[in-house]
């Protein structure tokens, strides 16, 4: 793998950059594998790299339908974070995280990793009460967490309308510094090179419309190009999971909803950390590009397009000209929307299934991206061990009968 | 600034050095000032800001994005890359990004360019730009910055600081912004020339029509067209259709309103622009901006097409521009925005710009004819005015930095694959180029609906339609006036035929077509140099991205379009690509080898063109961003002084804090006086659903945990509400008020949740049981006297209601009069305390209020706020579902297993989910009291609890404080916590280690700290 730097940048220049070589290959199916990763996404990305780089598994292929990363990767508002409530979810959660910190270095590729802050406004006497419950429980468990009392978010985000006059006035906030965000793309990117270099399989363009098993033991996958045979088969497709897992012969307890975002055109530096909002529902940050990157909630019906209401739009935006008055007149350039793997408890499914060596990770719902880096981490010891990651133990699928739910409802809060 | 810019300013001021003496849609008996950098320019009415600015002969209006190139006005549209600027006069009414050509030149305008330091003309990060330059491919923030790991946060804020065009203002917008909702038959989308015949014919039929554009005049590129029709010039006869249309009642014109978005079920959004055009702030009573919403039966897009720039190096230099643009300029604006003119063209419809420049009476220098024997009328005429024309020849580079000064040309191949002569330089100061015609395709694709390539047209046109939906005239590759006004007549037609109306006689006018000869596909202009080493040729001018990118990025492996246009940014401006992005697929499907009918388009989104925010929002902003929910009483407590506290929307009294009272204190007097004798709650805010049907008492059976087969008329239950995994998610006491009919309450926040609860149960699940909800909140006022006075004092005002303890009993409700008012008192408790609630029709709801007041002084009756209410729930350890459960808690985790029916014939919702393994295990969390060991300490609500302080992180948590107050009554603080196993842990000590520092030490117990017999309300 060509190593990436500055010092590389300048010598390419010589030679009019004629001489960077691809980032991954374009290969040609093998007919077997060791493991079978199905969703080519940030998650199914990770997943590979870390199951060669970690566990020296490297006979891998990742089938993904469309071009890498273009699921809910390409379509995010990269909020990282791990300040979740309760216990499984925040251990997961900061596993992530602490892989987030260094992760440009781990993969020699700038995924723009920038911990700007998260900033979680409180509204109302019951915000501060949970706001409160939050920051006790992620310091017990290690995860640093601030409140702040109103003055403070007034100093911190100053166009933010801190003032009494509003609908709901600001009365405080949590912050957790260390989140922000990331560039998207070159997650995906970084983890889909850092495979390719280790020789996973990355084969594009190419869909799986089938799972061949025999006697409920995985065999492999039907793809659009053909079967390709695998003993452990991962599947990682985020809001298509309900369909694979028909076609595996199963059913997951998983809603599949529209989730929109939008960006305002490029402005000058204005907004500096991430600012979200559970009660008036909405959440923005501004991108190193100058775009304000805004999202809110979920769209209310179930769907497979990525499309939503424009009624949703509307409500976001209000809410984002509500807690920040001085964007009324910055201009939105774009929407688009995704299709987001809700899970009845707000927390992901990382789980083996009814088809041995078929595991599944979805369920992550609006906020899976922050989750990339860790879920692909103990995804990929899963695979490699054919059993549960403690981290991912009590997220089996399992936890839906026997009721060991792990509602993060409050903490997961305005979709993100 | 530089005395050589003042200078030149100064001149230009007088000059309008480009204006000509005549023509144009302008009036030049009506000049306006206007500001650009800081000096005054005039410009007159009828310009935009671009034409006024290159009638003054402005030539850098900007710099580019990532190399700081200087950039001028390259286009007359919403396609314009370069002349993005800051508006604004004052500082509330920034607006950042405008299009200086969209933008309609007003007296006193105030723009500014928004990159360039010290300014646009001078730029010193230019110099970085040209030195980094070669360093700053695309993605090459992705292969540095990262050593070592600590810098990366400060690169970044110099990366931000030089990214983003226009800024925020810094102050709240003064202006409003409204919407309306439509419905129509047939909305026509762009008024040119087929979006008029289709309005026409569609108006005749009689449907109800809505026409919009987003220009200011209605004519499209009829504006400054040189054709006629019907024997008019072509903007006279746009004049009489718009007049006519402007008769029928059911037709709406709509101009400077962009349909930005085109959503699902023939769904549309269009953004009117009201004032912009008018001043900086909307006038007085007006909103700026409005959002029509339409739902259209059919919607005829008619859009037009784009004219594609071609990519060749320099192609940037400012003096490059649009041909077509070139021409919108001379004739729509009267400026010719240079001398000397080389024009590049691929096609015949070029050739417009050069006869437009020569009667303009400037220097056409050359036509440079890609093709190598173009022949046809228009080709005919320019050689009649003696123009030079070169065939098979490309100008291939530009000579000139903050101005063109010369054309580089030479002859290439047929294919335009390849440069095969030697060059020549033509000089010029202007180059005008033409790739042929993009249709607007943007909307159509907003429905999902893939563009599909047409080889015949060299463009993409709207893929198969998804919606009601069809097109007319060049948005779909129909070109030529004449047949442009018949496909407008053509598509209106159909929507006339489906929409079962009589067709209506339309005559197409007469119109000159111009004998043509076939355009040339060409994508790429080649250079002797290879796309990687020749000098910069644009394809996203707004983003800098170069045909050399787009190239690193296929070599690199980016290969799908969607990669390509994320990895080099094409497209990703406030343009969307919409002049350079088929360029740009074209020569990605080159690098790889495909054709573009293989590569594709990346999919255009909403907006066609950006929205403001504030524009979306409408209405729902500042103090109707949510509505305010007041009770009855509200203003008897604002003039008692009480803080109000959110809960839901409704304002609820806090407390009623006293002339010097902290809330401490009013709070501690409240409690008392409702103990002490009787104090009096506004409970008007609880929801109220009135239930009733012959299945109303079977349906609450399955609703609520607790059975309701036989409680009587008469007579209040409380009951818990679980969602179906068994979790607790509303309480509330349900009275029998019929056979037949019910009154549940909810809590305040929780009351519309409840009811879509209630009606998705029985709409979807139990359709076979008759019942009808109505809410009733706001029709009932509820006031809730409280405290051992109580009913002394409600006796004073009924004589109906028989208020004895032993007929009129704890959970009894009864009819009748209070204060002179039909009332239905409720004998139910939330404070442990002797307690009525009355409710009254809401509009006598004040009416009783002072009434129990005027009597009650002699009881010392007390308001109390819902800080209060806390307060003595807590010290009777009532819940507060939302805060003392957390959707994880079921009624048995509350040690409320007996408002759980075990016997009831049909389950009930949450049975199941509740009795599940780990619903039922040992050690979950229980809802208990807590006492700190340190009676003076109140635990903080949301304080973690632990067994161990001192164990090393992660610390194991036993639960949480989810309420906690300060009780005047036992002079002590009282708690209540959720605490793993704490049912069977009485008496245990646990830890609050808090995030100051403070440990607290607590012991756990009973949650009834007051009163545990229950005796107080039994009186």
């Amino acid at each position: 793998m060509q190593r990436f730097s500055g010092f590389g940048l300048a010598k390419h220049a010589l030679s009019h950059h004629e001489n960077w070589q691809r980032m991954w290959r374009n290969p040609t199916p093998k007919k077997e594998y060791d493991v079978i990763i199905v969703g080519g996404g940030g998650h199914g990305l990770a997943t590979a790299y870390y199951l060669a780089k970690e566990h020296g598994i490297t006979n891998v292929a990742v089938i993904e339908k469309g071009w890498l990363g273009g699921g809910n990767t390409a379509r995010n508002t990269t909020i990282v974070r791990s300040n979740y409530l309760w216990d499984e979810a925040a251990h997961l959660y900061e596993h992530s995280m602490k892989l987030w910190e260094g992760l440009s270095q781990d993969l020699n590729y700038n995924v723009m990793f920038s911990s700007r802050g998260v900033y979680h406004l409180c509204h109302t006497l019951h915000d501060l009460r949970e706001g409160e419950r939050l920051v006790h429980a992620n310091l017990l468990n290690g995860i640093p967490n601030e409140m702040l009392d109103k003055d403070q978010v007034a100093r911190e985000i100053p166009a933010l309308n801190c003032g009494k006059n509003a609908r709901y006035p600001v009365m405080g906030a949590t912050v957790q510094r260390r989140g922000g965000v990331a560039r998207h793309d070159a997650v995906a990117w970084g983890f889909a090179r850092g495979a390719d270099a280790l020789g996973v399989d990355l084969i594009q363009q190419t869909e799986v419309i089938g799972f061949r098993q025999s006697n409920g033991v995985i065999e492999g996958v039907e793809t659009t190009r053909g079967f390709i045979a695998a003993p452990v088969v991962g599947c990682v497709t985020a809001g298509n999971s309900g369909v694979m897992a028909q076609q595996a012969g199963f059913r997951l307890p998983l809603e599949s909803h529209p989730l929109q975002a939008l960006v305002s055109e490029p402005i000058k530096p204005v907004l500096d950390c991430v600012v979200m909002s559970n009660h008036v529902h909405g959440y923005v940050s501004q991108s190193d590009k100058g775009d304000l990157v805004i999202g809110a909630g979920i769209d209310g019906y179930n769907g497979y397009g990525q499309r939503g209401s424009y009624n949703t739009i509307e409500h976001t935006l209000s809410a984002i000209v509500e807690m920040f008055p001085v964007f009324s007149r910055v201009r939105m350039n774009r929407q688009w929307g995704g299709i987001v793997d809700t899970c009845p408890d707000a927390c992901p499914i990382i789980s083996a299934t009814p088809v041995k060596g078929l595991f599944f990770n979805c369920g992550w719902g609006t906020g899976g991206f922050k989750a990339t880096p860790g879920s692909g981490n103990v995804f990929a010891a899963t695979l490699a061990k054919r059993e549960a990651h403690p981290l991912a133990k009590p997220f089996s699928m399992d936890r839906f009968y026997s009721g060991a739910l792990i509602d993060e409802h409050g903490a997961a809060g305005v979709a993100h | 600034m530089s005395t050589v810019s003042s200078k030149k300013s100064a001149s230009r001021k007088v000059a309008q050095s480009n204006r000509l003496t005549r023509g144009g849609r302008i009036n030049r008996n009506k000049p306006l000032k206007f500001s650009y950098n800081g000096k005054t320019y005039e410009g007159f009415e009828g310009d935009t800001l671009a034409s006024a600015l290159l009638a003054n002969g402005v030539d850098i209006i900007g710099r580019s994005f990532k190399y700081s190139r200087p950039r001028g006005i390259f286009a007359a549209g919403a396609e314009e890359p370069n002349a993005i600027m800051q508006l604004g006069a004052t500082e509330a009414t920034q607006i950042p990004n405008v299009r200086a050509t969209q933008q309609e030149l007003f007296d006193g305008l105030v723009s500014n360019s928004v990159n360039g330091w010290p300014n646009a003309d001078t730029d010193l990060m230019s110099y970085i730009g040209k030195a980094g330059g070669k360093m700053m491919p695309p993605g090459f923030y992705y292969k540095t910055f990262m050593y070592p790991e600590s810098m990366w946060m400060t690169y970044e804020k110099y990366i931000r600081k030089a990214a983003g065009l226009g800024r925020a203002p810094a102050e709240w917008d003064p202006d409003t912004y409204d919407k309306m909702n439509h419905h129509c038959d047939v909305l026509v989308v762009g008024a040119g020339p087929a979006g008029l015949m289709a309005a026409l014919t569609a108006a005749r039929a009689g449907a109800r029509v809505i026409i919009a554009d987003e220009q200011q005049e209605f004519g499209g590129s009829l504006l400054h067209s040189a054709d006629t029709i019907g024997g008019l010039p072509a903007a006279e006869w746009v004049k009489g259709i718009v007049t006519e249309l402007q008769r029928y009642e059911d037709v709406l014109l709509l101009s400077r309103a962009t349909v930005n978005g085109y959503h699902d079920h023939n769904f549309l959004t269009i953004h009117e622009r009201r004032t912009d055009h008018l001043t900086d702030r909307a006038p007085l009573n007006m909103s700026r901006q409005r959002m029509h919403k339409v739902r259209a039966e059919w919607v005829i897009l008619a859009t037009g097409a784009h004219e594609r720039p071609l990519v060749y190096a320099n192609n940037d230099v400012p003096g490059n521009m649009l041909a077509s643009a070139v021409s919108t300029y001379i004739r729509r604006y009267g400026v010719v925005p240079g001398n000397k003119l080389v024009l590049m063209t691929t096609n015949d419809d070029a050739y417009q710009t050069a006869l437009d420049w020569k009667l303009a009476g400037r220097d056409v220098v050359a036509i440079v004819d890609t093709r190598a024997n173009p022949t046809g009328a228009l080709i005919e005429e320019a050689r009649k005015l003696g123009i030079r024309l070169i065939p098979g020849s490309a100008v291939i580079d530009v000579e000139g930095g903050k101005r063109v000064h010369g054309a580089v040309c030479c002859s290439i191949d047929a294919t335009g694959s390849k440069v095969t002569s030697g060059k020549e330089v033509l000089t010029c100061d202007t180059i005008a180029s033409s790739g042929g015609w993009s249709p607007v395709v943007h909307l159509s694709c907003h429905t999902g609906s893939r563009p599909v390539w047409n080889d015949e047209i060299i463009g993409f046109v709207p893929g198969a339609a998804k919606e009601q939906r069809l097109c007319a005239g060049a948005v779909h590759g129909v070109y030529g006036l004449g047949k442009v006004l018949e496909d407008g007549v053509n598509a209106a037609q159909q929507a006339v035929a489906a929409l079962k109306l009589n067709q209506p006689e339309v005559e197409l006018p007469s119109t000159f077509e111009p004998v043509k000869s076939p355009a040339m596909a060409l994508f790429y202009v080649p250079h002797v140099k290879p796309v990687s080493r020749a000098p910069k040729q644009f394809v996203d001018l707004q983003n800098d991205v170069t045909a050399g990118g787009i190239a690193l990025a296929t070599r690199e492996g980016f290969e799908s379009i969607e990669h390509v246009k994320r990895y080099t940014a094409m497209g990703f401006g406030t343009d969307q690509g919409k002049l350079g992005n088929i360029n740009g697929m074209a020569i990605a499907a080159m690098t790889m080898g495909k054709t573009i009918a293989e590569t594709g388009t990346t999919i255009f989104r909403p907006n066609y063109t950006p929205v403001t925010f504030g524009a979306v929002a409408g209405r729902d902003a500042g103090h109707l961003f949510d509505v305010k929910r007041f009770t009855a009483m509200h203003k008897w407590h604002v003039e008692q002084g009480a803080e109000f506290e959110d809960v839901g929307q409704w304002k609820r009294p806090w407390y009623y804090p006293k002339a010097g009272e902290s809330m401490h204190d009013a709070v501690n007097r409240e409690s008392k006086a409702v103990r002490d004798s009787v104090g009096i709650l506004d409970a008007s805010t609880l929801g109220k659903i009135d239930i009733q049907g012959p299945g109303a008492r079977e349906f609450l059976n399955r609703i609520y945990t607790n059975a309701w087969a036989k409680l009587d008329v008469g007579k209040c239950r409380y009951g818990l509400m679980c969602h179906e995994d068994g979790m607790v998610f509303d309480d509330g006491v349900t009275s029998c008020l019929g056979d037949n009919h019910f009154l549940m309450t909810t809590t305040t926040g929780g009351a519309a949740g409840v009811m879509e609860w209630l009606e998705l149960w029985h709409q979807t699940e139990w359709p076979e049981l008759e019942v009808y909800f109505t809410s009733v909140t706001d029709h009932w006022s509820t006031l809730t006297i409280s405290g051992p006075n109580s009913r002394k004092l409600l006796a004073e005002l009924t004589s109906d209601i028989d208020l004895d303890k032993d007929t009129f009993k704890f959970m009894d409700w009864r009819a009748g009069t209070v204060a002179g008012v039909p009332a239905r008192v409720f004998r139910i408790s939330f404070t442990g305390e002797l307690s009525y609630e009355i409710n009254v029709q809401a509009n006598y709801g004040l009416h009783v209020w002072e009434k129990l007041f005027e009597h009650g002084a002699k009881y010392n009756l007390t308001p109390y706020g819902t800080e209060t209410m806390h307060v003595l729930r807590a010290e009777k350890g009532f819940i507060i579902v939302g805060q003392d459960t957390d959707g994880s808690v079921t009624p048995f985790d509350l040690n409320m297993g007996w408002a759980v029916g075990k016997n009831k014939p049909f389950s009930f919702l949450g049975q199941r989910g509740m009795q599940r393994e780990d619903c039922v295990r040992d050690n979950r969390k229980q809802l208990v009291g807590l006492k700190c060991s340190d009676s003076s300490v109140v635990l903080p609500e949301g304080a973690q609890l632990v067994d161990n302080p001192k164990h090393p992180v992660p610390v194991p948590m036993l639960g949480h404080v989810t309420s906690s107050y300060y009780s005047p009554n036992l002079g002590h603080g009282v708690a209540m916590a959720l605490i793993k196993g704490g049912l069977s842990r009485m008496g245990d000590k646990v830890y609050a280690p808090l995030r100051d520092g403070r440990v607290i030490e607590a012991e756990i117990c009973s949650s009834v700290f007051l009163d545990p017999k229950g005796e107080r309300q039994n009186v």
